[in-house]
Order: C-alpha cells, then sequence, then structure tokens
C-alpha cells in the first residue's frame, strides 16, 4: 500500500532508497504505527527522512499523498519564491509598508489573502511563482515581519484547531534544492593533501626500531614517529560584495568546507580585485585592513594561493591605477596580483559564474590571462581540476 | 523482543515524534542519527532512554582524532614488544594485548546495552563509512586473533550529530533519524518545570518571554538553547531576581539581568547591546 507513496516521495525529489521503505514495512509489521495516522506520520518520517533540511519536502507530499491529491505534486517542484520567505534576515520593513499589513487588517487576514492568491496560483499552472513574486511590494513582503505566525501549508485559517502535525511544515526555511552540499566539496578538497609528520610521536616506527635493536645487540629500543597529517596550507582570496551577492551561498559552502578540511588555512577579503590591501573581517573592512605586501612576506611560498571571485568588473579596475570602485589606487591591480603570483608559484582563480559566459566579459578574459589560464569554474568538477593544479 | 517503550523520563521530556523514533529504532534495533542545535538534550537522550529502560549505558565521544577502530579495539604491539625483553609469559598470547574499545564492550554486555556515539560529526569524515558494517551486523572481525566479536544483545545505538561535517548516505540508509527541533513555548515550559518544580508561574512566564526575545534577535551567531535557558534560571533563582524584573513594560529596552548566561559569544552581547541601545533612542519612554 506505500508503494505509490514512496513513487510519490521519488518524484517529489527525495533520495528515499527501497531499503528505507523495507524498513518502514518492518516497523509498520510489528505494530510500532498502531492505529493512528499521526503515529504513522511519524515513523514515516523517522525512517524516510534522513536530512532536516528536506523534512519540509516530506511534509508536502505526505500532506498532498494523504489528502489524495496527487496532482498538487506538480506546485511541490514549483517553490515558492525563495526571495520572498527565506531572506527574513535581510527583510526590513518601512513604516508605510507595516501600515499596510495593519490595513489589511492583520495578519491573519493577510495569510487568508495569501492562501487565496496561492490557489488561485495553482490553478494557472505557468509563471505562477512570479506572480506571488510580484507582490513584492506589497504586502506579503511583510511576510519577514512576522515568520513565525505563517504556515502556507495550512489549508484556510477557520479549521485552524484541526490542523494537521505535518500541515504544520515548520521545517520551511531549511529546504535546500542546492546539490552541491558540502561534503561533495569537502571530498574534492581532499584531493589536495600532502601529508607530513609532525606533532607527538605516538605511532611505533616499525623500521626504526627493528633497525635499533638490531645495532643494541638485541636490546628492544623502540622508535616512535608523529602520525601522518595533511600538512597543505592554503591561502584563500575571497571577493566579496556587488556581483558576488548572487554566489553568496556557493562561496559560503566553499569557504565553510575548506575551513574543515585544511588545518593551515588562512583567508582574506578582497572587493572586486586586489589591491595594496585586503581584510579579515567585513564589518570592520575601513579599520582593520592588511597590506598585501604584508600577506605575501608573512605565509611563505609554500602556501597555495587560491582565489575565489566572478572576476566581473571594468577591465579598468584591473589594469590601471586609480582604477579601483571604492578608493585611488596607486598602482593597478594586474601589478599586485602579479607580485602575489610571483609569491605563491601555486595559484588558481575559482569562477563562480558558469564557464559559459566567461567568454562574454572582457575583465574574465584580462583575469584568465593574468593568471596563466588557471582559472575553473566552482563546481565539483572545477574544484576537482583545480585541486590537480595545485597538487 | 522488546516490549518496553521509551516516554520520556521525570527528568527529560520527549515530544511525541522523538518517542516514536527512539522506540522504532528499540524495537527494530537499529541506531538512531539524532541532530539539533547544541544544546537541546540529544546527548542526554542516550543517557535517559538507558535510565529509563533499565539497561547499561556506554558513551563513546567522538573527538577530532578518534578512528573508528578505537572504538572496536587497539592492538598494544610496543607493551607486546617490551615484555618480550622482560620474559613475560604473556608475551605467547597476543590476545593479551588486544584492548577492547566501547563497541566491543558494549557488544559483550550480558543484557542489551545502550551504546552512545556522540558527536559523530567531529570525526574524520570517512568515519561514519568505516562502521558501516559494523552497525549493520552487529559484529566485527579481530585480525590478531582471527576471532570474529558479535553482539550478544544488539545494543541500542544513539548517534548523535551537530551538523559539523554531513554524513555519507549509506550511513544514513542505515539509521532512524530524528531532528529535535528547538521546543516551542509550551514545551519549553514543561522542560523547565522537570528541572525547576514549584517554580514561580509570574518568574517562568517572564523568562520564557525574555528568553524568545533574545533568541529573536537577528544575526546572533549563537541563539541561547535550552541549556543555557536552564542555566540561566538557575541564576536567577539563585540570585533571587523578582519576575518584575524580566518584564517587558517597564523596562522595555533593559537588557535582560544576569544575560551573560544567555549570550555566550562577545560578538552577540555587543551586538545586543547595540540593538537594545538603538531601541532606547528610538523609543525614549
Amino acid at each position: 500500500m506505500l508503494i505509490p507513496f514512496f513513487c510519490m516521495l521519488r518524484d517529489g525529489g527525495m533520495k528515499t532508497s527501497i531499503t528505507e521503505l523495507l524498513v518502514l514495512h518492518e516497523a509498520m509489521q510489528k505494530g510500532l504505527a498502531g492505529h493512528n495516522v499521526d503515529d504513522f506520520y511519524f515513523l514515516a518520517r523517522t525512517t524516510l527522512v534522513k536530512d532536516e533540511a528536506h523534512l519540509d519536502r516530506f511534509d508536502r507530499i505526505f500532506a498532498a499523498y494523504f489528502k489524495g491529491v496527487e496532482d498538487s505534486l506538480k506546485d511541490l517542484m514549483q517553490e515558492i519564491p525563495e526571495d520572498w520567505l527565506q531572506r527574513q534576515a535581510e527583510l526590513s520593513l518601512s513604516d508605510e509598508e507595516k501600515a499596510l499589513i495593519e490595513s489589511m487588517g492583520g495578519f491573519e487576514e493577510l495569510m487568508k489573502a495569501l492562501q487565496a492568491r496561492l490557489d488561485e496560483q495553482d490553478s494557472r499552472h505557468e509563471g505562477g511563482s512570479k506572480w506571488i513574486g510580484t507582490a513584492g511590494t506589497s504586502p506579503f513582503g511583510a511576510y519577514g515581519y512576522n515568520p513565525e505566525g505563517v504556515r502556507i501549508g495550512q489549508q484556510g485559517s477557520r479549521n485552524r484547531s484541526a490542523t494537521k502535525v505535518w500541515d504544520k511544515r515548520e521545517y520551511r526555511n531549511l529546504d535546500d534544492s542546492v546539490e552541491l552540499g558540502t561534503r561533495n566539496i569537502k571530498v574534492a578538497l581532499r584531493r589536495l593533501r600532502k601529508f607530513a609528520r609532525e606533532g607527538a610521536a605516538d605511532q611505533l616506527d616499525l623500521n626504526d626500531t627493528i633497525d635499533k635493536t638490531a645495532r643494541n645487540g638485541g636490546m628492544l629500543d623502540i622508535r616512535m614517529v608523529p602520525e601522518r597529517h595533511n600538512a597543505v596550507k592554503v591561502l584563500l582570496c575571497l571577493d566579496i560584495g556587488g556581483s558576488m551577492d548572487d554566489h553568496v551561498r556557493i562561496c559560503e559552502e566553499m569557504f565553510s568546507a575548506a575551513r574543515t578540511e585544511f588545518k593551515h588555512l588562512e583567508y582574506f577579503y578582497f572587493h572586486n580585485f586586489i589591491y595594496e590591501s585586503m581584510w579579515k573581517d567585513n564589518r570592520r573592512r575601513q579599520a582593520e585592513k592588511t597590506a598585501t605586501l604584508d600577506i605575501a612576506h608573512k605565509y611563505a611560498s609554500d602556501y597555495k594561493l587560491v582565489f575565489v571571485g566572478d572576476a566581473t568588473m571594468s577591465p579598468y579596475e584591473i589594469a590601471y591605477a586609480g582604477g579601483s570602485v571604492e578608493h585611488w589606487n596607486e598602482e593597478p591591480g594586474a601589478v599586485w596580483i602579479k607580485r602575489l603570483l610571483n609569491t605563491y608559484p601555486k595559484a588558481i582563480w575559482l569562477n563562480p559564474e558558469p564557464k559559459a559566459r566567461w567568454d562574454y566579459t572582457p575583465s574574465v578574459k584580462l583575469v584568465r590571462e593574468l593568471m596563466d589560464d588557471r582559472m575553473y569554474p566552482l563546481t565539483i568538477a572545477g574544484l576537482d581540476e583545480g585541486m590537480k593544479e595545485l597538487h | 523482543m522488546a516490549n518496553e517503550r521509551f516516554t520520556g523520563t521525570s527528568s527529560y521530556i520527549a515530544t511525541d515524534d522523538l518517542t516514536m523514533a527512539v522506540n522504532a529504532a528499540v524495537t527494530l534495533e537499529r541506531p538512531i542519527l539524532i541532530k539539533g542545535e547544541p544544546g537541546t538534550g540529544k546527548t542526554q537522550l542516550a543517557i535517559e532512554v538507558a535510565k529509563s529502560l533499565g539497561k547499561p549505558l556506554f558513551e563513546w565521544h567522538i573527538k577530532s582524532t578518534t578512528k573508528a577502530q578505537q572504538g572496536l579495539y587497539e592492538y598494544d604491539a610496543v607493551a607486546r614488544l617490551r615484555d618480550s625483553q622482560l620474559g613475560d609469559d604473556k608475551v605467547h598470547d597476543i590476545a593479551n594485548y588486544i584492548l577492547p574499545g566501547k563497541v566491543w564492550e558494549a557488544f559483550e554486555a550480558e543484557t542489551q546495552p545502550v551504546l552512545l556515539i556522540d558527536e559523530i560529526d567531529k570525526a574524520d569524515i570517512e568515519f561514519p563509512n568505516d562502521l558501516l558494517q559494523e552497525l549493520d551486523r552487529m559484529e566485527f572481525f579481530v585480525y590478531e586473533t582471527k576471532k570474529l566479536v558479535s553482539a550478544r544483545n544488539r545494543p541500542i545505538i544513539v548517534i548523535t550529530s551537530n551538523n559539523e561535517k554531513e554524513l555519507p548516505d549509506a550511513f544514513l540508509r542505515r539509521c532512524f533519524f530524528h531532528y529535535i527541533k528547538f521546543p516551542d513555548q509550551d514545551t519549553m515550559a514543561k522542560i523547565v518545570d522537570v528541572h525547576f518544580p514549584g517554580l514561580k508561574k509570574a518568574l517562568l512566564s517572564e523568562a520564557l518571554n525574555a528568553f524568545y526575545k533574545v533568541r529573536d534577535v537577528r544575526g546572533l551567531k549563537k541563539k541561547p538553547s535550552t541549556s543555557e535557558l536552564l542555566d540561566w534560571i538557575k541564576l536567577l533563582l539563585a540570585e533571587d531576581i523578582p519576575p518584575e524584573a524580566l518584564r517587558s513594560e517597564n523596562a522595555r529596552s533593559a537588557i535582560p539581568p544576569l544575560y551573560g548566561a544567555l549570550l555566550k559569544n562577545e560578538q552577540d552581547v555587543h551586538l545586543f547591546e547595540q540593538l537594545v541601545f538603538l531601541d532606547r533612542r528610538n523609543n525614549p519612554s
């Protein structure tokens, strides 16, 4: 009986396996689900969902299936606009928007209206998400004002008391459809490994022990060595702000993966291109700058240099003195990047823009020339190639 | 078959979905993976499960240097070499130098034990993969003695993760999964009640209000969690702070007393103070 449900989960983009389905059957056979649909929901969830990011999707599919509304699968795939729902942190309301909410009769009314709009959108089937999106300046943009109070999954607020658990969809903002998880990135980064023995000697060095014992006339002389650790050193320079805002997520993932993967990781931020200084803390970037020369002097040339940036800017910002958009730079960026590249022979540039678009931007071409073509797309395949280059 | 059911204990409030996940794991004898914000009682769960079902508990705390092998057993070759020099008789039996790890100990237990593998995400990224077979079949092979160790009673395995690293799919498929979501105000009141029975209603509700207000501050690096709330209430009681001091109406922009127990990060404290300051300036009352 669960096979259609299982198929729906798969169609809905969940990676549930047959093993897990069998476990669910086994559990039901042992009477765990009882005769209560809530229990069954909990059991199915603990068995079939293995990532909190998928809980919301599971809830939606569960609701859809057990209402017998298989058609609504269609809008499971079609996300409610992300920027509208998820950027709660960025949303701040102007007074007139707040007034608008009040004029709509507060949040209850607002949400009813929203539900109506969503339903209408269902019947339209095309461009639906955009339709709601244009409501951004309308009271619906106000969602961020009180994100806790809203349950999209709820079918009308009149039967609130009878709301099903899965209809609450409390895990809403955890859903991620980004395929590139940090695990993949870490596995790619693992290519860049250089083992060295350092630290406390806690492993038996068998060869040396045999050798020393033999020389010692048979008296045991135990030799220890430190365990091997990844000793690769990485200097990460990240472009931040401006056109990079579109790529914040992937850069964050890349950054957090790199942080746990490399013991010796130093990072600096820059805006658009490298000039005479970079910074470590974006909140205090005017006050606490580090001179690029100091960086080059402080970190030895065995560091691997990785730039992350879209390299999309006006070519003047690279080639001319005073070309920076933020300050007057005495020397062109090209000179500074050359200096860094001379210090660090192992260097790559990772570009979050898709490779197909590189040719259309003159500055990308320029940067590629400066980097001797060592520019790779910020994808798993690109990282893989890049790490090979760094090795 | 185990017919006892876990329903939470006198000192641990378990929600319905959590009890279901634990009972499924107990009944089907499969590991359960618990994730959630730090301080929501993940580790505590294993302790409470063991306590309420009356089973022995084995705790294996994972560090960044922990290897999967260490949970099974370690062969102390150095000690054996030394003993051979001293002519100790022990040296003829290699089994004397095999030191069982936590997993082995749990496998050998007389009654069905609870095995806690705490913070599995701290270890190397391959660590969970190295334990697949052991957790699946509940047995492993000791190469030095050519002996197969299999569990006398399949232990109830509780695994916790803080999400520092993602876990491999193959590993996840073998586990039940539960994400402890942050408790809502009602559940939180129950939790506090379990820890501080007889706490004055007024203080509790004021404390919870203040707590959730702090949690709602945007951009905090580490939001205060259940364990911080409990610590804070302990302090409030110790200092005998009256509930009025926490009330937001008469001091709407005041920093809650002893907030150091809630915010553990210097930047968060800074941010919080700034917000309060701004609030005060915008709403002079």
